[in-house]
């Protein structure tokens, strides 16, 4: 098994017409990812690289049963497309569009809230189940099947996490990167979760960022909930204090955000955390061994 | 984006929220003019895009006319240190001069995001003034926060909650709910990332007024508003940051000597966190971004070198959407155009790695190859050695 994609994944690509829109459907398509249709408003009824293009992504549904969607959307029209998916019957959709107003997705959120829906993203790699599916802008060939589940907040660092897993002989489940935008769907809990309760899953690599307090409120669910061991890094343990503007962010997140603090706590938590960006595969091995000198 | 206090005012009062009396000098004379206006007793501050300028010395109570030329004179001479600029300060090309207003009470007011709830919220406390987080870190019970649900928005009676709180009472009460439903307008229509008010206060005559304003717009909500962009004051920004920011390229100038191009955010950090590991100093932050194209990589390695720091380049790309043979490429060019013959270190992994590799190794230039990581940074500290 795995998390949120496999091989059964009918996938709708919204914004298929558009530059990257199509080359990323094309790369996911080659990794084996079954594409059944692409919406483009005004474009419906063509073809494109034999794909069915679609008006609306009802209609997609209607006729191919996708069941996800990947979204490529620009950021003007990106939540309007997210709430459609949403509409629609969509179980998961991946929104891998930068640059989303947060206005926009303020509503989007709330208005997807209690539906049956995913959203991962937005601004994010996207979600790989190694030699199943790729929904996403992730080179394929890093990745390597296995019992791993990865989740990060970063793009590229989740790439470079994934290759020294895969060279330390470490696959991977699935891999989902959440996005690092002050909004997104999924956050490092809800996917925790999925791996906690997903048997293929053994341990999970966590990539963590300077700013906000997700690491710290994950961290905490760690301890209380997790049955898996989890190693994780942190990027920006050397990032100089930033100019800023006034005190409300300060206000809210209690002077949460700093690397140290993200490390300490995951350590307090359990948590192997990665000394260097060069060491994440070994982290992952660490605690995958601590964990099983436990068991016995 | 950062805007003014002065601009941040111009919009509270666009939107009925009552601000002092002022002027925006440009020279100490203006400063001059302009305290004659306002009677002769007024407040002279330094406009920066940062606080804590009141006990950086960058904020006044003068009496004379000549007295707020001097301070003109003093403040646009020097760069202003706060514990928000970082130790390089921030030049003062604006001042704002304004009218002296007796304070009876001070309050703090903000409207921000809560990436959390992923709403916005709103936050005050009777204990207005510069030591507001200290307030929220030792007594959170004098702080109030309210989160907004989008749906219904801000409604009166959570505003009037608020001010109640604050200890508002009678007709003021009643101008404080108004003034918080037009703030909240005001965060909305603007695409505010933080509107803040701090200290909001009444007046020994009775009324409230915004002494202090800041906001920050949300730079994804740019294309709704295209007259921001005219109100950056480019004295604030790091030149090379401009330069940056006109190839959607983020870059952030650091101290040492090795100058960083890397793909991603992420990636970026945590190379500047491993070249410190091996001893070496990061020159500056630079992310090319998901979708550079050879432009794009071409400008970032011409920012990189305008820095005169810079005495050697590690390049840290992770090819996911970048094909390396494009990156290899825009190096070559502009490294060519400018006759860079500093050593270069490309630590490239992705599609067409291997294209990439071979077009670098036969440009000619002083350029290796990085494995991974660990290799490239410590191949580049090296060579710096």
């Amino acid at each position: 098994m795995s998390i949120l994609l496999n091989k059964d994944s009918k996938i709708v690509v919204q914004g298929i017409t558009g530059r990257s829109g199509l080359f990323h459907t094309q790369q996911c398509r080659d990794y084996g990812s079954h594409i059944v249709a692409g919406v483009t408003p005004g474009k419906g009824g063509i073809h494109i690289e034999g794909i069915p293009v679609f008006n609306t992504v009802e209609e997609a549904v209607h006729y191919t049963q996708a069941n996800v969607s990947m979204i490529f959307v620009p950021p003007p029209g990106a939540a309007d497309a997210i709430l459609e998916a949403a509409d629609a019957g969509i179980e998961l959709a991946v929104c891998i569009t930068e640059g989303i107003p947060i206005r926009d997705m303020v509503l989007a959120k709330r208005i997807i809230e209690g539906k049956k829906m995913r959203l991962v993203g937005p601004n994010c790699p996207g979600v790989i189940t190694p030699d199943e599916c790729k929904v996403g802008i992730m080179p394929g060939y890093i990745h390597k099947r296995g019992t791993i589940g990865v989740v990060s907040r970063s793009g590229t660092l989740t790439y470079e996490a994934v290759k020294q897993l895969t060279e330390a002989g470490l696959g991977q489940s699935t891999c989902v990167g959440i996005g690092g935008d002050p909004i997104i769907g999924m956050k490092f809990i809800d996917v925790l979760d999925l791996f906690n309760k997903d048997p293929e899953t053994e341990g999970v690599f966590m990539i963590g960022e300077i700013g906000g307090g997700a690491e710290e409120d994950a961290a905490h669910w760690i301890r209380e909930n997790m049955k898996k061991p989890v190693a994780a890094f942190i990027a920006g343990v050397t990032a100089p204090p930033g100019k800023r503007m006034g005190h409300a962010g300060a206000i809210i997140t209690g002077g949460k955000g700093k690397a140290e603090d993200k490390i300490r706590t995951l350590a307090e938590c359990g948590v192997t955390v990665a000394p260097s960006p060069t060491r994440m595969g070994e982290a992952m091995l660490e605690a995958l061994q601590k964990a099983g000198r436990k068991k016995k | 984006m950062n805007i003014h206090e002065y601009q941040a005012k111009e919009i509270l009062n666009a939107y009925g929220i009552p601000v002092p009396r002022g002027r925006v000098a440009l020279t100490a004379d203006q400063v001059e003019r302009a305290a004659k206006m306002m009677g002769g007793r007024c407040v002279v501050k330094a406009q920066i895009y940062a606080g804590g300028r009141g006990k950086a010395g960058g904020v006044k109570l003068v009496h004379h006319p000549e007295q707020a030329q001097e301070l003109g004179k003093e403040l646009f001479t020097k760069r202003l240190v706060t514990p928000q600029t970082g130790p390089e300060g921030l030049r003062v090309r604006r001042i704002l001069v304004e009218e002296a207003v007796e304070i009876a009470r001070e309050f703090y007011l903000s409207l921000t995001l809560d990436r959390e709830t992923s709403r916005y919220c709103l936050i005050a406390s009777a204990e207005g003034g510069v030591e507001i987080e200290e307030v929220a870190a030792k007594s959170p019970d004098k702080i109030h926060i309210l989160t907004i649900d989008p749906f219904t928005g801000l409604r009166p009676y959570q505003a009037r909650k608020i001010a109640l709180a604050l200890g508002l009472t009678g007709s003021v009460c009643e101008d404080c709910v108004e003034l918080i439903l037009n703030l909240y307008r005001l965060c909305l229509e603007k695409d505010c990332f933080l509107v803040e008010v701090n200290p909001l206060v009444v007046t020994k005559a009775g009324w409230l007024m915004a002494m202090d304003a800041k906001i920050n717009f949300d730079d994804n909500a740019m294309f709704r508003h295209r007259e921001y962009p005219d109100m950056l004051d480019y004295s604030q920004l790091d030149t090379l940051e401009i330069n940056a920011g006109k190839y959607d390229l983020s870059y952030i100038k650091l101290q040492g000597n090795i100058g960083c191009m890397v793909n991603g955010a992420g990636l970026a950090m945590a190379t500047l966190d491993v070249l410190k590991e091996f001893g070496g100093e990061p020159a500056n932050f630079l992310d090319v971004g998901g979708g550079a194209t050879r432009e794009k990589v071409a400008e970032a390695f011409k920012i990189i070198l305008q820095d005169s720091d810079v005495k050697g380049i590690f390049v840290n790309i992770f090819g996911g959407i970048m094909r390396c043979d494009v990156i290899a490429q825009g190096i070559i060019e502009a490294a060519s155009e400018v006759h860079c013959t500093f050593p270069i270190v490309v630590r490239m992994d992705g599609s067409k790695v291997e294209e990439g590799k071979q077009l670098l190794l036969e440009s000619g230039l002083n350029v290796q190859i990085g494995e991974n990581l660990g290799d490239g940074a410590q191949r580049i500290v090296k060579m710096l050695g």
